[in-house]
């Protein structure tokens, strides 16, 4: 037996196979699930992958949000169903409201795209238990519109209640993957709701899976491997 | 106004007709009225002037680029050749790779972002066109000097729309270049390559067959942006005196491009198309023309039942829209139905238009009426051709005699050094990451290396580690000096880089980027140009696969230096046994490949420091090109290798630097007795490379060199955190690193 975990196609998503492919790679079934369709086939958990849903219109993820298969996230994450969303993703679930704050345009007002050096801040969500607190990782950023904010009430509660999930390191130097790269208040790069089953980052763990590809390093996977033991010794 | 119908124009042949503001020439008219018969209806014209127009008859440069098709290679892997929307090889495993490079240089000096944008657009659908999965592109582009304050509006201006428009398609871009050069000051060149992957059996070509199959328009609705694009705005010089052209410049929607690619893709997979032509320049005069005339002649039209964004358009304008994100499918009637619902899965319009038909009119209906009666064939394929006269420019012999080997050279370990610094900070060696880093490389979760590396590769199976790998080169400089021995110089370039990854190479596209056809001196240059790519892609076994000409990138009496950019793809069989650049283990031995000679015309040394551009390029040696390929590749699947760099402008210490900073390790290397060091830092000489070897592999390496004839010279060891010239000077790698990475954010940010 092991986990299904469905993967969300809205129009202008990018990373879905990517995505299907890093659940494969952690030994998951990638179900892939359609914008159109408010059944989300039986799965155990959601992954939002990254792109530019409906081309980041209106704004990133304003329009996805409003989509058929959104509708079914929403109501099963206040269930409990995992969630996880990449980038794209991201903005998806905080103009859903599911995790607190909004994304700006980058501070360089620029796309950037290079190898990210993170700190898993909070290792007991449902996509980080294989992850230790304080641990270091690497994986690629990829984004024009990433910079965290939120009001300075909401920043305090999420350090608070340790919904910090991961935050840019800063200390190094920029050729090494360090600093913050696009203005993101407090360093944050993800937050996790209060009850740790949505989970919601910058930088595409889908994209460090493999050895050989894109930056070569399998930082990522440990997001895809979480969840699985999750689900199969739930 | 009364319509221009087929009757009315036969009816009132002394009509007056705008043929010259649409860039026709006198005889060019008078030919479409013999082939007619009559004088031609105003939508006849418009698609005459669009599709005769140079950028898409290759009136001027057709007679000599007849030579690719002449001088083929022996070559197995070669599946469509030119003339397809592009070209087509063998990759092995079942797998078949297309791939092009085409220009958008003059819309990306007028309007930057929407320019280059545009650009990417429309390489990609050439791609998905032929029945291919996008998989990556490049992008190859030239500004005027980096200081120039015009540039700092057309360079972040192009790299935000390839960013914008890539990145949104889910496509990671893998290379190209970055260069400088006052010649290029009011033309840049925004070249743009793609590379698509289908099986063998997914091969879709762009013809019309079947009497009674729809043609079905998806995509964008048209609209009036890019009328002319081709015409007036490819196939002219600039001159301050003409009205601005930005109304001539398309507007791109990268995601309505996403949609396009998705839809087509699925619509192929369930084997629902019989031809398929993107809308590209010239827009449905093109699709139109080109379907027809590629199947078997007939097809009538509704011009009506085009979408529009805008209920005003003539028909005319809707025939020369160069609007973007619009396809032209052949479908088979019992098949429309499964199309349209594709298409409605994906949010995508799409409408039939019309049908083939029996015989060979291309017939367009406006409200009912004839307004385009045209055998296709002559609006597509007969355009005129010109010999255009050529010559050998008076000034190229001095320019040849101005030897660069008189230039004061450094002499001392001090001067070494800091002409080492200068040259590895000039803007056209500095480190372009601010620009690559606006661009993403990691989407679809299949690239193995991208820039700065010697060549992109992508994996294009999961479980056997097929690969392909990509370059693109052109030094306008050398070809200034010497356009036959440039051109050769740039293939070389492109495929020692694409044999320096491992990869083999298989087949070239080009992207010819010259001045005005009109020049003489110039269609010398070009005609020197494709006959040295020519020769040279026969001797190499590498085919021409297509390409594009881009003319006319001229201000007024300057041309660019003639620039032909050259493609090459390779394969792999496991992109595991690739080959970085980077220097990534202290103790590894490194190894100078080939023959360095005294060779500094047309070199970045001689431009960075002396700012001179005279004598000859490096020489060229194909035979040694393709020893040297082999060696890398063979080293590369053995595992005899870690790193490897081509050496081309910045000579040796530009390659150095560059792996050493990549792999953050030092190198120390000793000047062996029978050189020169400055002459083995800064020369240019071809057919070398730069490898480390671990010392277990030290042996079988030199063996294998010794044993197929290449001279390999060993010239220091992986070692520190400076690059150690030994009794010459030591840099550190942080000096060398802040003064190759600062220079282009400096000027750009």
């Amino acid at each position: 037996m092991t986990a299904r975990i469905g993967v969300i196609t809205f129009p202008g998503t990018l990373d879905d196979r990517d995505t299907q492919r890093a659940v494969r790679l952690a030994g998951a079934e990638a179900v892939p699930l359609w914008h159109r369709d408010k059944d989300l086939k039986q799965v155990d958990a959601v992954v939002l992958p990254g792109g530019f849903s409906y081309g980041d219109y209106l704004r990133a993820g304003a329009i996805s949000r409003f989509s058929p298969v959104m509708e079914t996230v929403i109501e099963q994450a206040r269930g409990g169903l995992p969630v996880l969303g990449i980038c794209n993703g991201f903005q998806v679930l905080t103009e859903t409201h599911l995790l607190p704050g909004a994304m700006l345009r980058n501070d360089s007002l620029h796309f950037v795209c290079r190898d990210q050096k993170l700190r898993v801040e909070n290792a007991g969500t449902a996509w980080t238990a294989d992850y230790t607190a304080g641990q270091e990782i690497s994986v690629p950023l990829k984004n024009i519109d990433g910079r965290y904010v939120a009001d300075e009430r909401t920043l305090d509660m999420l350090e608070a209640e340790g919904r910090v999930a991961f935050r840019y390191l800063t200390e190094g130097d920029s050729a090494d993957g360090y600093g913050n790269p696009n203005g993101s208040l407090r360093d944050i790069a993800g937050v996790t709701n209060e009850a740790g089953n949505v989970v919601g980052l910058m930088p595409h763990p889908e994209h460090a899976v493999e050895p050989l590809i894109g930056t070569g390093r399998t930082d990522g996977l440990g997001f895809f491997t979480s969840i699985l033991k999750k689900l199969v010794n739930a | 106004m009364t319509l221009d119908t087929v009757k009315h124009a036969a009816e009132t042949p002394d009509t007056d007709q705008p043929w010259a503001e649409l860039g026709l020439k006198q005889d060019e008219y008078e030919r479409v009225r013999e082939i007619l018969g009559r004088r031609p209806t105003g939508a006849e014209l418009a698609m005459y002037s669009v599709m005769w127009s140079e950028h898409c008859s290759y009136k001027s440069s057709k007679v000599h680029l007849k030579q690719f098709g002449q001088k083929v290679p022996e070559n197995d892997a070669m599946l469509v050749g030119i003339g397809e929307n592009a070209g087509v090889v063998d990759v092995g495993q079942g797998y078949a790779v297309t791939f092009k490079v085409e220009s958008h240089n003059h819309p990306s000096y007028v309007e930057p972002y929407q320019g280059a944008a545009t650009g990417v657009g429309g390489i990609v659908r050439d791609i998905i066109a032929m029945g291919a999965r996008p998989v990556a592109v490049v992008d190859p582009l030239r500004f005027g000097a980096a200081d120039h304050p015009d540039t700092k509006r057309v360079l972040p201006g192009v790299v935000a729309g390839i960013g914008g428009y890539g990145n949104c398609l889910g496509l990671p871009n893998i290379g190209g270049e970055v260069v400088f050069d006052a010649c290029y000051q009011g033309n840049p060149l925004v070249n743009a390559g793609a590379i698509g992957v289908m099986r063998h059996e997914d091969i879709h070509l762009a013809k019309a067959s079947g009497a009674g199959n729809k043609v079905i328009l998806y995509g964008a609705r048209t609209g009036g942006d890019g009328i002319g694009g081709a015409s007036i705005l490819a196939s002219e010089t600039f001159d301050d005196a003409k009205p601005s052209k930005r109304p001539a410049v398309q507007v791109g929607d990268p995601f309505q491009e996403k949609l396009l690619i998705e839809c087509t893709l699925e619509a192929f997979a369930e084997k629902l198309v019989v031809g398929i032509q993107d809308l590209g320049a010239a827009g449905l005069s093109c699709a139109t023309s080109e379907l027809a005339s590629n199947g078997s002649g007939g097809m009538r039209v509704e011009l009506d039942d085009v979408p529009l964004r805008d209920s005003t358009l003539s028909p005319e304008e809707i025939l020369m829209s160069e609007s973007q994100e619009r396809m032209c499918a052949v479908v088979e009637p019992e098949k429309v139905e499964r199309f349209l619902a594709i298409c409605e899965k994906w949010d995508v319009t799409a409408t039939v238009i019309g049908e083939v038909t029996d015989g060979d009119r291309l017939e367009i209906y406006w409200h009912g009426e004839k307004i385009v009666d045209v055998d296709p064939k002559t609006v597509a394929h007969e355009g005129p051709v010109y010999e255009r006269p050529y010559a050998r420019p008076a000034w190229q012999d001095a320019l040849q005699a101005d030897d660069a080997g008189k230039l004061p050279r450094p002499r001392t370990g001090d001067e070494l050094r800091e002409q080492v610094l200068k040259l590895v900070a000039s803007p056209n060696q500095a480190s372009k990451s601010w620009i690559t880093s606006q661009y993403d490389h990691f989407v679809q979760g299949g690239t193995v290396l991208a820039q700065p590396e010697d060549a992109g590769m992508i994996r294009i199976d999961e479980t056997t580690g097929l690969g392909v790998a990509i370059a693109t080169d052109g030094n306008g400089r050398y070809a200034k000096l010497d356009p036959y021995h440039g051109a050769q110089l740039a293939l070389a370039e492109s495929y020692r880089n694409v044999a320096a990854t491992g990869a083999k190479p298989l087949a070239i596209s080009d992207c010819l980027n010259f001045g005005s056809p009109e020049d003489p001196a110039v269609m010398w240059q070009f005609s020197e140009a494709v006959r040295g790519l020519a020769d040279g892609c026969l001797e190499l076994g590498t085919p021409v696969t297509g390409g594009n000409v881009s003319l006319y990138n001229q201000t007024g009496e300057a041309a660019i230096h003639p620039t032909p950019v050259v493609a090459v793809l390779g394969v792999i069989d496991d992109v595991s046994r690739r080959t970085p650049i980077a220097f990534a283990d202290e103790g590894h031995l490194l190894y100078l490949l080939g023959d360095t000679k005294d060779e500094l015309g047309g070199s970045a040394w001689s431009q960075v420091v002396h700012d001179h551009l005279g004598g000859l390029p490096p020489q060229v040696d194909l035979g040694r090109e393709k020893l040297l390929a082999e060696i890398l590749i063979s080293a590369s699947r053995d595992g005899m290798v870690d790193a490897a760099h081509d050496l081309s402008d910045g000579g040796l210490i530009q390659a150095l630097v560059e792996s050493c900073l990549r792999g953050g390790k030092g190198a120390r290397i000793v000047v062996p007795d029978e050189l020169d060091p400055f002459v083995l830092l800064f020369s240019e000489s071809a057919g070398r490379a730069i490898v480390a070897v671990p010392r277990s592999e030290e042996l079988r390496f030199t063996d294998m060199c010794g044993a197929r004839g290449l001279p390999a010279t060993r010239i220091g060891v992986v070692d520190g955190d400076t690059i150690d010239v030994q009794g010459q000077f030591t840099l550190p790698l942080s000096d060398l690193r802040a003064a190759h990475e600062a220079t282009i954010p400096s000027l750009f940010a």
